[in-house]
């Protein structure tokens, strides 16, 4: 009589546990289509590929003004520079060119990727440096200036080009993955906001003056000028600024986690076009 | 006696409020490195708060001028920040899964 009554209650145990164990199962595919979903149908007016404009795909008075903003660009100066800083060889004659695929021009949508080797995520911005430092010149500050014109410059060559994030067959590109999508949910700061409080509960909604950006396409414009930073800014300087602003105090860039929700946000942008560099309020 | 002890009580009332008032440089001392070890707890996390570092620092200015009493209350306030954030990246390390959109 005992043994059938833990067999009953062994038998409903299992039964509960099993949807909470799939609940829980990683699939960025799902994930990839609910996201998506999500922005697409509470937003049903803005064409899917708009949605890499951020604010000016949620406010028409604020694109009007990016639209007379863009007839004299103010990440231009950046794009020159960096398109120099490319063309200038290293003191031992090898150029940036040399440490990516088709010599680093339209490439920017594969980044940040998953190296199987190293057994982590590779953002452009961390690409770079490594070239540089593997070259025997000292790696550039990771939010703005150079490393800001070194990317602004290969992203204005991949404009267009379809983000193509790819998550290899291998655990630990999984692991990266679930913790970008872990840091980007998760609260922090003493204003106890994530990333998801601004970028998914409410995108086109002001937060003092500025328009929140949808998640959905966040990072195919950076690097962007911002009006407010009265400069160029990296992905990396993106995040640290977001941490500072809920009165968190911010990571180091390029820490893991910066990394890999990087790595998370761009796979859920996979398909639509690079727009930067940008112009943001 | 009869007026002694009554005395004595005042006395003693008027010594321990002094006590509790002022806060001495061993108080501060003590609530700061309580303050910092929780600070550190939550660096380990990384999830620090702006405010607990400004509050830290308001507090070793305090102490700087003499003021342990300020001190002493600001590296209190400092600690309880810290040990909030603590408990804000614990909640999350589970906490997040219910944000995700599905």
């Amino acid at each position: 009589m005992l043994r059938a009554l833990y067999a009953t209650i062994a038998t409903l145990f299992l039964a509960l546990a099993q949807p909470a164990a799939a609940t829980d199962a990683v699939n960025p595919q799902a994930d990839f289509k609910a996201f998506r979903d999500f922005f697409t149908k509470r937003f049903p007016n803005v064409p899917l590929n708009d949605f890499v404009n951020g604010p000016y795909s949620m406010d028409a008075d604020l694109r009007k003004q990016w639209v007379a903003i863009e007839d004299f660009p103010p990440y231009e100066f950046a794009v020159d520079k960096g398109k120099e800083m490319f063309a200038t060889p290293f003191k031992n004659g090898k150029s940036y060119g040399d440490c990516f695929p088709n010599k680093g021009i339209g490439i920017r949508q594969n980044y940040p990727y998953f190296d199987v080797k190293r057994g982590e995520v590779v953002t452009l911005e961390l690409a770079l440096n490594r070239c540089r430092e593997a070259n025997g010149e000292q790696p550039f500050s990771y939010v703005k200036d150079d490393m800001a014109a070194l990317t602004a410059y290969m992203a204005f060559t991949s404009r267009g080009k379809p983000f193509d994030i790819k998550i290899p067959n291998d655990p630990r590109a999984l692991a990266a993955y679930v913790n970008g999508e872990k840091y980007f949910y998760s609260r922090r700061g003493q204003l106890n906001f994530s990333c998801a409080s601004c970028h998914v509960q409410s995108p086109g909604e002001h937060i003092r003056t500025e328009v929140l950006a949808p998640a959905l396409g966040i990072l195919a414009a950076m690097p962007i000028y911002r009006s407010e930073w009265g400069s160029m800014g990296t992905i990396s300087r993106r995040f640290v600024t977001c941490n500072s602003q809920v009165r968190g105090v911010p990571i180091e860039p390029q820490d893991e986690n910066y990394r890999d929700v990087e790595y998370y946000l761009s796979y859920m942008s996979n398909g639509l076009p690079i727009a930067g560099p940008g112009a943001r309020p | 006696m009869r007026l002694f002890i009554p005395a004595l009580g005042v006395l003693w009332l008027v010594a321990a409020s002094a006590a509790m008032a002022a806060s001495t440089e061993a108080d501060f001392k003590s609530a700061l490195a309580a303050a910092e070890a929780a600070e550190k707890d939550a660096g380990t996390l990384k999830n620090q708060w702006t405010t607990t570092e400004q509050t830290l620092a308001a507090a070793r200015k305090a102490a700087a001028a003499g003021n342990f009493e300020a001190a002493t209350s600001a590296a209190k306030q400092a600690e309880a920040l810290a040990k909030a954030s603590i408990a804000q990246a614990k909640e999350q390390q589970q906490a997040w899964r219910a944000a995700v959109i599905r």
